[in-house]
C-alpha cells in the first residue's frame, strides 16, 4: 500500500515536471493515434456513407463483417502488419518496421472498421430522414454522401472519438510493429507495460494518468461541441 | 384562365412540354391492400389542380407516384407523352406534407438546392436565395437554424426551397395545413403567381374554402380510387358522387 501511495506521489510530480523523455512519449502517442484516427476517418466516413445509402447485393453480409471487424484483436492486426513489413514480407522493402509509420498503419487498420460501422449507423438514420427529399431534388449520390457527412458531423465526432479512444489505449499492435524502442517508437501504453514489468510503478502510473486525462479531455471537448450543436437543433 | 398546354412557359427552352399528364390504370398494392386502385386520369393544361379526399384516401401516395418517388405496382405515368423518369423529376418540385429540412441554417437550405442546379455564380445565387426567402417572409431568419423554425415557418421554407428549383410542375401536399391566416394567404398568392407563370400546380388540401379559391379543376379520391375529376365550379356546385357530397357537407365519408 505504501508503495502505491509513493508511486502516486512520484507519478504526480513526474507528470507535472515536464520531463523531456516523458513528454516525448506522450507526444508520440498522440501523434500516432491522432494520425491513425484521421486516416481512418478519411477512408471510413465515405465508405460508411456509401454503405448507409447504398442498395447493393451483399450489403447485409458486408455490414455484419464490418461490425465484426470492430472487435479485431490488436495483437492479430500487429502480427499481420508485422508480417507485411518484415524484411521478408511483401512490403519489407519499405523499411517501415519499428517506425511510427508502421504503428500508424496498424492503428488505422484497427480504427477504420469502427469508423465505417459506427458512421454507417449514424448516417443511415440521417439518410432515412433525407432520402425522399433528396430523391425529389435529384441530388446526385456524391453530393448526398457529402451532405450526409456534413450534416451528421456532430454525431460523427463521437464516432471519431470512439476510434481515437481505441487507438490510444491499445498496446498489442504498436508493441509488435513498433517494438517499444526508446526515443523512437515508445508510446504511453507500451511504456506502461514495460515500466510495470520492470517495477517502475511511478512512471507507469504517471503515464496512465496522462492517458486518462487525454481521454477525459477529448470527451469533454466533444460533449461541449455536441451541446452547442444541439442548441441549434443540428443533432 | 390559362388552361391550354400552349400557355406553359418554357423555362427550359427546347424541352418538351411536361403536359399533359397521363395516368393509366395506376395501382399501388401493399400486402394485397390496394392503396391506389386502378386510377386513370388526364390533366391537360397548366393551371391548378386540387386533389381532395378524406384522410387515407391516397392523396399523398398519388403525389409520390406521379412525382416518381415510388414505383407503382401496375399502370403507367407519362408527362407530355414521355414516361416518368429522373430526368423529368428535375423539372418538378414537391413540398411534402411533413417538410424535411436540412440540419443547417435557413439560408443554407436554399443554397443547397441552388448549388445542385449548376453554376450561376456566388453573388447571383445569394441574391436569388434572398429573393426567395423574402418572398416567403423568412429573410429575417436567414441565419437561424432551419430546425428551430416554427411549423408554419418550416413549411414556408420548404416552399421557397421548392421554388428554387424553378419547377414546371409544383406539388404541394397540405402546404398550408399548419399556417396562420396571413401565412396561408401569402402561400396562396405565391402559388397563384406560379400558376400565372404557367407552372402546373397540383395541390392537396382539406380546406374547402381554399380549394374553392384556388382550384381550376378538382380530383376527388376515395379509398385509392378516383371518384371525380371535374372543373372546380361544377365540383363545388354539384358534386356528383355520394362520397364527394358527404365530404363537402362535412359528413364522415364511408
Ligand atoms: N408505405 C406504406 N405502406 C403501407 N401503407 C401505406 C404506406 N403509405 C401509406 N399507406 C397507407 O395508404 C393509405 C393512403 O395514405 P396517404 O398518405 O396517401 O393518405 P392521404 O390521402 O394523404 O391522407 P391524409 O389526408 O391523412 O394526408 C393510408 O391508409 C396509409 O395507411
Ligand atoms: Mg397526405
Amino acid at each position: 500500500m505504501q508503495d502505491l501511495a509513493d508511486a502516486v506521489r512520484m507519478a504526480l510530480s513526474l507528470a507535472m515536471s515536464g520531463d523531456a523523455g516523458f513528454i516525448e512519449i506522450v507526444l508520440l502517442s498522440l501523434r500516432v493515434s491522432l494520425s491513425a484516427t484521421a486516416i481512418a476517418c478519411l477512408i471510413g466516413l465515405p465508405l460508411g456513407a456509401l454503405i448507409a445509402i447504398g442498395r447493393f447485393a451483399g450489403r447485409g453480409p458486408l455490414i455484419v463483417i464490418v461490425n465484426a471487424l470492430m472487435g479485431l484483436p490488436p495483437v492479430v492486426v500487429g502480427l499481420v502488419v508485422y508480417l507485411n513489413f518484415s524484411r521478408a514480407g511483401p512490403l519489407g522493402w519499405l523499411g517501415l518496421l519499428y517506425t511510427p509509420t508502421a504503428m500508424i498503419v496498424a492503428q488505422t487498420i484497427l480504427v477504420a472498421p469502427i469508423v465505417i460501422a459506427l458512421s454507417r449507423q449514424v448516417l443511415e438514420d440521417l439518410h432515412a430522414e433525407y432520402d425522399e427529399q433528396f430523391r425529389s431534388l435529384n441530388v446526385p449520390r456524391g453530393t448526398a454522401v457529402w451532405a450526409l457527412i456534413g450534416d451528421g458531423r456532430h454525431a460523427l465526432m463521437t464516432v471519431a472519438l470512439a476510434g481515437f479512444g481505441r487507438a490510444v489505449a491499445e498496446v498489442g499492435a504498436v508493441i509488435i510493429v513498433g517494438g517499444n524502442i526508446d526515443h523512437l517508437t515508445r508510446v504511453m501504453t507500451t511504456a506502461i507495460a514495460l515500466e510495470t514489468s520492470k517495477g517502475d510503478l511511478a512512471l507507469a502510473l504517471a503515464l496512465g494518468m496522462v492517458l486518462l486525462a487525454v481521454a477525459l479531455a477529448v470527451n469533454a471537448l466533444v460533449m461541449g461541441l455536441r451541446a452547442s450543436a444541439r442548441r441549434s437543433a443540428y443533432v | 384562365m390559362p388552361h391550354a398546354a400552349e400557355t406553359v412557359t418554357l423555362r427550359r427552352p427546347g424541352a418538351r412540354p411536361m403536359l399533359p399528364l397521363d395516368i393509366a390504370g395506376l395501382t399501388l398494392a401493399v400486402d394485397s391492400r390496394r392503396l391506389v386502385d386502378d386510377l386513370t386520369l388526364r390533366l391537360k393544361g397548366s393551371g391548378l389542380t386540387v386533389i381532395m379526399g378524406p384522410n387515407g384516401a391516397g392523396k399523398s401516395l398519388l403525389l409520390r407516384l406521379i412525382h416518381g418517388l415510388i414505383r407503382p405496382t401496375a399502370g403507367a405515368i407519362s408527362w407530355g407523352g414521355v414516361p416518368m423518369s429522373a430526368g423529368l423529376r428535375v423539372r418538378q418540385a414537391m413540398v411534402f406534407q411533413r417538410p424535411v429540412l436540412l440540419r443547417r441554417s435557413v439560408a443554407a437550405n436554399i443554397d443547397f438546392v441552388l448549388g445542385l442546379r449548376g453554376a450561376i455564380g456566388a453573388r447571383a445565387a445569394a441574391e436569388r436565395r434572398d429573393r426567395l426567402l423574402d418572398r416567403v417572409g423568412l429573410l429575417g431568419h436567414a441565419r437561424q437554424s432551419a430546425r428551430l423554425l416554427s411549423g408554419g415557418e418550416q413549411q414556408r421554407l420548404a416552399l421557397a426551397r421548392a421554388l428554387a428549383v424553378e419547377p414546371e410542375v409544383l406539388f404541394l401536399d397540405e402546404a398550408t395545413a399548419s399556417l396562420d391566416p396571413a401565412s396561408t394567404q401569402m402561400i396562396e398568392e405565391i402559388v397563384l403567381a406560379e400558376r400565372g407563370r404557367g407552372t402546373k400546380v397540383i395541390f392537396v388540401t382539406h380546406d374547402i374554402g381554399q380549394a374553392r379559391r384556388l382550384a381550376d379543376d378538382v380530383v376527388f379520391l376515395h379509398r385509392g380510387r378516383l371518384v371525380e375529376h371535374r372543373p372546380a365550379r361544377q365540383f363545388f356546385d354539384d358534386p356528383s358522387s355520394p362520397p364527394a357530397r358527404a365530404y363537402l357537407d362535412g359528413r364522415i365519408v364511408l
